[in-house]
């Protein structure tokens, strides 16, 4: 167990004019953690999401990032640049549609061996080799490396954006509502692929989700948001077998039994 | 060494918001703990708290008062103040748990399953496979059922599975939800067996029997829940 976090986040806050986007929001997140953000849809959770990822400039407090020397930077007081190249190799975002995280019209291996190339990969034998090993991690027949992920269905389409986002080796990785949309059986096969290169990797991950069980399934701990603010945080198990505020106590008895 | 697990003046209670908030109390001041090598199971009739207690001491349920003290890494930790990722963490290491019902992951094989918590250790994938497929056999479950994940096998198998990822790690704490509830008399034996030979390993164990054959088999002592019921105390 290290005892320094990956990420601190103190004070979060976004207003859209006077229109609470999310308040004050506090935590931290270590090496090898998946912290789960569940509530109903504009609940602040992606907004949260945002402003925590640099897609979104928060309106008040700061996130701390621990660089690979283990020195701390507020993302906020970095230059755009560095930001940027963060987000390219020590983070990944894995966005609810495949469309808005891949380049839909160069090749699927282009796709994985881009972000190769961002971390200073030249050879071009060497790329080809990884992003094919990486498709297959992500079930992918080698034969489709040369298709355009426009010709895959979503569900070969979140798995090709999982391998793109997990080539480079990240730490951190951000997922917004990553089974969003597909159907269950692609689900199962997709929530089992993420939670096997969770561990496998020792990746911490935050992952959005209005979906209780897969939140169940992929994380340590979980946060309930509603309107903006998180009202209940602790042990997955914890909040969802022994829920504390109403709200979370309605989430969870509205759940469908199978 | 200190005392495995002890609890101490623990309270729990229940807040029903969506029923207008009314308060449900489930136990008052349970005290008791386990020591090394031993067996205590909890007695009483259903519904008097005796699951909730378990989950209490894997912190599934939030206690509202008292201490659950747990020998981790030769420090004390209590579960009741624990932040999530120190209880993970107890999980792991020190205190494992069979619950009466396996939550299948989608497409995981049932050796996987079991082999899991060797692996989450750190120990090398084929030495927890072959561990997982040697307990699988002491448990019979049929070797054609090994690849194929369990959410389609019968309540009996499934609880095997079940066990066997409980049983495989050498955790110092178990807590067992009615793990003999779906086996036949064959494999219930198993499973008395397992529970000696982990008594002998010095493993100590908290768990809840409504078989009496078993509880016989394996009880040290029984602990009556009964007596930290809030009810009995309202009734009389």
């Amino acid at each position: 167990m290290t005892d320094t976090p990956l990420l601190k986040v103190s004070g979060v806050s976004k207003f859209y004019g006077s229109r609470i986007g999310c308040k004050d929001v506090n935590f931290e997140l270590w090496p090898g953690e998946v912290l789960a953000i569940v509530g109903e849809s504009g609940s602040g959770k992606t907004t949260l999401l945002n402003c925590i990822s640099t897609r979104l400039l928060p309106t008040a407090g700061s996130v701390e990032y621990r660089m690979r020397d283990g020195n701390f930077r507020d993302l906020y007081h970095m230059s755009e640049a560095e930001r940027r190249f963060l987000m390219r190799t020590d983070w990944g975002f894995v966005h609810q549609n495949p469309a808005d995280g891949l380049r839909m019209t160069v090749s699927a291996g282009a796709n994985v061996g881009e972000r190769l190339m961002a971390v200073g990969d030249r050879h071009y034998g060497k790329i080809r080799e990884t992003a094919t090993d990486w498709l297959g991690r992500v079930e992918i027949s080698a034969d489709r490396i040369d298709d355009q992920p426009r010709a895959f269905s979503g569900g070969m389409r979140q798995r090709l954006q999982i391998a793109r986002n997990l080539v480079t080796g990240p730490r951190l990785v951000f997922m917004d509502e990553p089974t969003g949309g597909l159907d269950v059986s692609v689900q199962a096969r997709l929530l089992d692929l993420v939670r096997g290169l969770v561990n496998d990797l020792g990746l911490a991950a935050i992952v959005v989700t209005h979906d209780l069980a897969v939140a169940r399934l992929l994380s340590h701990r979980m946060m309930v948001m509603k309107d903006g603010h998180v009202i209940e945080h602790g042990l997955t198990d914890r909040v969802l077998d022994d829920p504390r505020e109403p709200y979370t106590q309605l989430l969870v008895s509205s759940i469908l039994q199978v | 060494m200190a005392t495995p697990l002890v609890v101490s003046e623990v309270f729990k209670s229940f807040t029903m918001h969506l029923r207008d908030g009314i308060k449900l109390p489930v136990v008052k001041d349970v005290n008791f703990s386990v020591a090394a090598g031993e067996c205590v199971v909890l007695g009483g009739p259903s519904g008097i708290g005796k699951s909730s207690i378990l989950k209490m001491l894997y912190g599934n349920y939030a206690v509202d008062a008292g201490q659950i003290l747990v020998d981790h890494k030769d420090r004390i930790v209590d579960i009741a103040a624990a932040d999530p990722r120190t209880i993970i963490e107890v999980r792991r290491h020190t205190m494992g748990y069979v619950s009466q019902f396996l939550r299948t992951v989608p497409r995981v094989a049932a050796i996987d399953v079991v082999a899991e918590p060797l692996v989450a250790r750190g120990v090398e994938a084929a030495v927890a496979k072959e561990n997982a497929a040697e307990l699988l056999a002491k448990l019979n479950l049929p070797r054609e059922l090994w690849s194929l994940p369990p959410a389609t096998f019968s309540g009996g198998e499934q609880q095997r599975v079940n066990i066997a990822r409980g049983f495989i790690t050498s955790h110092r704490i178990l807590l067992l939800d009615e793990p003999t509830a779906s086996l036949d008399a064959t494999n219930r034996r198993v499973v008395v067996e397992m529970i000696a030979a982990k008594k002998e390993a010095g493993v100590a164990m908290l768990g809840i029997f409504h078989d009496e054959e078993v509880r016989e088999a394996v009880a040290d002592r029984i602990l009556d829940v009964s007596a930290f019921s809030p009810r009995k105390a309202i009734a009389a």
